[in-house]
């Protein structure tokens, strides 16, 4: 399964190009659909460029320090050390040196606080609610309405985003590495990250906190897209599902209402309008099922519905599998045709 | 003529010599037998506690290897994720709560008397209990894993996932089973304060005292200030839990941040609580490697002081991504960024001691090296983390766990093998194997760089973590099985070194006197030790007594200092003033009894049962620990002597029994209501945390307690306070009549205030369940409640034991401590008043 390709997940940021020979310590390679130091947005390309730095310097004086160590345990000098000097190293050493670099990392540090959490010229508000263990995501159409959608997000580069965080039920944390850095999302407040990607990408987002059973499998798909893209997708997004018509889908549309799917699922356009889980309205045209957890397609989608609770434990959705195999096809082929 | 007549008195002083011995033995002696576990003495404790939190390090460690396994590959399904979550919550908890912190306490209730040429610490009967507590609480903790109940919160426990979506045991058992041990910590902790306050040779004033000493007592101090504010997070949490009390339940007016501010007050803290042990440990051994004084004393003093303080300023660093304010982002991060600087501090003054000194190579010191060049590195990724910007990235991911890793396993894992290795030849008189240790070193250190070197990648390419299994094809499969594999390897060097110390020892030769040729008192000890410890309580002059004080040996051996008898055959340690250390009193310390084991399995029951909802059984279990530990204090405390006053030798004469602010009990109490005020200050803090966060706290004024009941409280309490001071005095003066009156008074005040103050939010009809003001509310009345129950039990006991002869007015413990406990009733009451009846009204 490669749901990425490298350009899609944007090889060689700007400041991660700058010491590109450090890309591969020991051996591995630091690019990834969800790392940190391969930034494709402005939080996480400041945070990475800060991140070098501090390593660097952190390895200096990690050498120096057991330089020192070394020396001072294993050389037999002919002459010993006199106390006044030892002194000298304890003033030097464990206070004017730290003090010095302390107070330039700390000025530098906090001048970068404002930067990232700045929420002014912001060109785009999404809502982002955390919950045991998906992710349910509201825009605003270019129509000003109300459009749900859950477990993938998807930004036009180059713009500012608000994301407004929630949970309604226990902590979780909105994290996508290559954007920026995390933010919680803790039941009775409202958090707000901004994002400001630069590159077109698909990247991996995930729960940062600890959040119960399945918090592993808590995972979401970030698309950058060059803005007239991403309006189309929105528009098109803010639409009632259109079903292939086929007749295993008719099928299947009929099972998704007489089993009761609706009562938790919408589908707009349809019957079916429960709240308790995510909108499926154009669960075909996601790139993962799952929150982030497996490859979207029809054959995935039937073993999902059916085996729901091995495939993520503790989940609220139970499994299927009581329902007979051709159902299952059926409701799978329906639910992968809503594109 | 002359020759007979010095030979005859060498005779007679060797004679003398042999019955002086005989009768500390006789004091002295070990109980055989069944009646082992019935001993109370440091060094018995002191092994028993040291072995216990191994081998919890040990079962925590195998807990590690299961997570290592289960992440070797990805989508491993080796253990459930259910099993999974049990397993790393487990796993922190133990290493934290049952190893990292309970270390420090065993080995200084081992070798903390030893350094202070002490025979005893003041309460052996209280360390014991401690002990039973620990080991009780820590079985019950551990053994919840086997039935699959173990808690799976994660060693944090944030709400509300672990209060409203946890329905089974597991989070109970953490809260109490782990509140139970952070008390037997909290007793530990004023047992080493007060000894090192009180229990110090003559001649070693506050500058002289051994550092391992001085950071004892910071850490001691912090114990005070930072476990209290965890204790009453755990109360909360377990009264929403039991009782729906919706302290942590947003839809009801609560706030899950709360916990985390209470939890990480406690939880920074901690981090140094561990550390500076550790430290000591360091402290002691760098001097000894380089066989000078340490450079720098002061320095070190100070450092460790202030980084007590620092750390106490730091915790909402652990919590940059809840979203906080810009302003408190950049107060917590200098915060964060300064306690690097005292850190600095100490490692330079090892450095600059090892630089001037004449360096001697040993196990205890490579294991010191190693420690430093894995710190280093966890303190500089501490740097970074501390940067709120670079935390929003590395936060919660691997990188963390590889930055406390590196912190802990570098600043006290390594440090404890050091130390292990160093005192190893006091508690058993043999040396550890040099080869043995070098293996073990090597082995641990490579595994440990291989284990969690590539963590920090792991972390910054996007591994979250308490995830039991990842995706594959995320750039980080191949460094997670790196770690696993150096995981392994550690764990192969930590079973050398527990083979090198179970390993029979019968045939190898004792050690020999001072092995490492120190300078310290602790190396008194002779090569096997008596149980005794030292033949007589030198007069110290010097930091480093053994190198500078001629003859220092001999004359302690020949039992020419204080308290080289022990003509009453009681066992007997030596009390000295606060700041210079001159002798005041001969401490009568108890001998060996079950009662500490039986009142900590009552106590235990307390918080076992309520686990399991028996509350009729519970009680039960709390009534006989109630009564257990009324008989202990019946019969070994405050005694009063068959004379007033004892020759300790060189002239000196001393009381046997002081009372008030000199007596050692006296402080035992000031420093445990130091603790119990600053739980309650944490409540106080709950209640104006919720007011200046929440705009329905409190909802309508007119909601709050019934202002006269709650007035009428505090004027009982403060009746029964004024009540319980004039009992004191009258006691003095011996007027039996005034006496019993006043506490007769007094009592019935404290019920009546009792009564009085639970009629106040009772009568007004606050009901805690449906809403966080009212449970805030009753929880500082039940809070109030709780002590003015300990409070008339107190009353009690004096006046019993003025009628049973035990207290009189000369001998006036009782009374006096009861007294002294009442004056912080007092400002419990009145605070608690002042906060639920009359800040309503302020506002």
């Amino acid at each position: 399964m490669t749901l990425y390709t490298s350009r899609q997940i944007g090889l060689n940021g700007r400041h991660g190009g700058m010491i590109a020979p450090v890309i591969a310590v020991g051996g591995c390679d630091l690019h990834g659909p969800q790392s940190a130091l391969s930034p494709a947005g402005v939080g996480a390309e400041q945070i990475s460029s800060l991140f070098w730095w501090m390593a660097g310097g952190a390895v200096l004086i990690w050498a120096v320090v057991i330089g020192i160590a070394l020396y001072a345990t294993l050389a037999r000098p002919r002459k010993k050390h006199d106390v006044q000097g030892a002194r000298w190293l304890i003033i030097g050493g464990g206070i004017v040196f730290p003090t010095v670099v302390l107070t330039i990392l700390l000025s530098y540090g906090l001048m970068l606080i404002p930067k990232l959490r700045s929420t002014g010229n912001v060109d785009l508000h999404v809502a982002v609610s955390g919950e045991m263990w998906w992710w349910r995501v509201r825009y605003t159409s270019p129509a000003g309405e109300p459009v749900e959608l859950a477990n993938e997000i998807r930004l036009p580069v180059g713009k500012r985003v608000s994301l407004s965080l929630t949970s309604p039920d226990v902590i979780h944390s909105f994290w996508v590495p290559s954007l920026s850095g995390k933010v919680d999302m803790i039941p009775g407040r409202e958090n707000t990250l901004i994002l400001e990607p630069t590159k077109p990408g698909t990247y991996r987002g995930v729960c940062a906190e600890y959040c119960g059973a399945s918090h592993a499998f808590m995972a979401f798909r970030v698309v950058v897209m060059e803005p007239q893209d991403f309006e189309a997708w929105l528009t098109h997004q803010a639409q009632p599902a259109v079903s292939s018509g086929s007749p295993s889908a008719r099928q299947g549309e009929q099972a998704f209402l007489v089993n009761g799917c609706g009562a938790c699922h919408t589908i707009r356009g349809t019957a079916a309008d429960g709240r308790v889980g995510p909108d499926l309205t154009h669960v075909g045209s996601r790139l993962s099922l799952g929150a982030g957890m497996l490859p979207n397609d029809a054959q995935t989608f039937a073993r999902w519905i059916g085996h729901t609770q091995q495939i993520k434990p503790e989940v609220r959705m139970p499994s299927f599998g009581m329902l007979p195999e051709e159902q299952l096809t059926a409701l799978a082929t329906y639910l992968s045709g809503l594109k | 003529m002359t020759d007979i007549t010095q030979e005859n008195l060498e005779q007679m002083d060797r004679s003398e010599d042999e019955a002086q011995k005989a009768r500390l033995k006789k004091a002295w002696k070990t109980p055989e037998g069944w009646r082992y576990w019935s001993a109370v003495n440091n060094t018995e404790v002191g092994r028993w506690y040291t072995a216990v939190s191994f081998l919890f390090f040990l079962f925590a460690g195998v807990l590690a290897l299961l997570i290592r396994t289960q992440l070797a590959v990805p989508n491993n399904d080796f253990l459930s994720a259910d099993l999974y979550n049990q397993v790393f919550t487990l796993h922190g908890s133990v290493m934290m709560f049952l190893f990292a912190v309970p270390i420090f306490e065993a080995f200084s209730i081992l070798i903390l008397p030893q350094m202070l040429g002490a025979r005893d610490l003041p309460f052996p009967r209280l360390s014991a209990y401690g002990f039973w507590c620990f080991l009780i609480g820590g079985v019950f903790v551990c053994g919840s894993i086997f039935f699959q109940v173990a808690p799976q919160g994660g060693w944090f426990m944030y709400p509300p996932l672990s209060t409203q979506y946890h329905e089974g045991l597991g989070a109970d058992i953490w809260l109490l089973g782990l509140s139970f041990i952070e008390v037997s910590s909290l007793a530990a902790a004023v047992e080493l304060i007060v000894g090192i306050l009180k229990t110090r040779p003559p001649g070693m004033r506050i500058n002289l005292i051994p550092l391992y000493a001085w950071y004892i007592l910071v850490v001691a101090g912090m114990i005070l200030f930072a476990f209290p504010p965890l204790i009453a997070g755990d109360l909360l949490f377990e009264l929403e839990r039991l009782l729906g009390w919706p302290f942590f339940n947003p839809e009801k007016g609560g706030d899950p941040l709360l916990w985390q501010h209470l939890f990480w007050i406690f939880g920074h803290p901690e981090v140094y609580i561990i550390f500076l042990p550790a430290i000591a440990l360091v402290a002691m051994i760098v001097p000894t490697a380089a066989q000078r004084p340490i450079i720098g004393y002061g320095w070190i003093v100070l450092a460790a002081v202030g980084t007590g303080f620092i750390s106490f300023g730091l915790w909402a660093h652990h919590m940059y991504a809840t979203g906080m304010p810009g302003i408190s982002l950049a107060f917590f991060t200098a915060a964060s960024e300064a306690v690097a600087i005292p850190t600095g501090v100490q490692i330079f003054c090892f450095l600059a001691t090892a630089l001037a000194g004449r360096f001697v190579h040993s196990v205890p010191m490579l294991f010191v090296s190693g420690a430093l060049a894995i710190f280093v590195l966890g303190g500089l990724t501490g740097v970074m983390v501390a940067i709120a910007p670079f935390d929003f990235q590395a936060h919660d991911s691997y990188f963390i766990v590889a930055h406390l890793h590196y912190v802990l396993i570098g600043g006290m894992l390594f440090p404890v093998a050091a130390g292990l290795y160093y005192f190893y030849p006091m508690a058993d008189g043999k040396q550890l194997s040099e080869r043995l240790g070098k293996w073990a070193f090597w082995l641990m250190f490579v595994g440990f760089n291989v284990t969690f070197l590539p963590m920090h990648f792991t972390g910054l390419l996007g591994m979250p973590r308490r995830v039991f299994t990842y995706e594959a094809g995320l750039g980080f499969d191949l460094l997670n099985l790196i770690s696993t594999i150096g995981a392994y390897i550690f764990a192969v060097g930590v079973v050398i070194l527990v083979w090198d110390v179970v390993r029979p020892k019968k045939k190898q030769p004792h050690a020999r006197r001072n092995p490492w040729n120190a300078g310290t008192l602790e190396w008194l000890v002779n090569m096997p030790s008596h149980p005794w410890s030292v033949r007589s309580i030198p007069i110290i002059k010097s930091r480093y007594p053994l190198w500078d004080q001629p003859n220092f040996i001999r004359d302690v051996d020949e039992g020419r200092f204080y308290l080289g008898d022990a003509a009453e055959e009681k066992r007997e340690t030596l009390i000295t003033s606060t700041i210079d250390a001159r002798p005041i009193q001969c401490l009568r310390v108890p001998g060996p009894t079950f009662l500490g084991l039986w009142a900590a399995v009552f106590t235990g029951g307390v918080f076992i049962f309520s686990t399991y909802h028996w509350y009729v059984a519970a009680l039960i279990s709390g009534v006989l620990g109630l009564i257990t530990i009324l008989i202990w204090l019946w019969t070994g405390t405050a005694l009063i002597p068959e004379k007033p006053a004892k020759d300790i030798g060189l002239g000196v004469t001393v009381p046997l029994y002081l009372s008030g602010d000199k007596s050692v009990g006296w402080w035992a109490m000031f420093i445990t209501m130091i603790g119990n005020m600053s739980a309650f200050a944490s409540l106080v803090f709950g209640y104006f945390f919720f007011w200046t966060v929440h705009e329905d706290f409190p909802p309508d004024p007119s909601q709050g307690p019934n202002a006269l009941w709650s007035l009428v409280g505090a004027g009982c309490v403060l009746g029964a306070w004024a009540l319980t001071l004039l009992a004191r005095q009258a006691n003095r003066k011996d007027r039996a009549a005034v006496f019993y009156g006043a506490l007769i008074l007094a009592a019935l005040c404290c019920v009546a205030g009792g009564l009085a103050l639970f009629a106040g939010p009772y009568s007004s009809g606050l009901d805690p369940k449906s809403h966080v003001y009212p449970a805030t509310v009753w929880v500082l009345v039940l809070w109030s409640l709780v002590h003015l129950a300990v409070g008339l039990i107190m009353q009690l006991y004096c006046m019993a034991r003025r009628l049973a002869g035990r207290m009189t007015a000369e001998y006036d413990i009782d009374i006096r401590n009861v007294a002294l406990y009442w004056h912080f009733m007092a400002i419990t009451a009145t605070v608690t008043v002042v906060v639920i009846a009359g800040f309503p009204r302020m506002v």
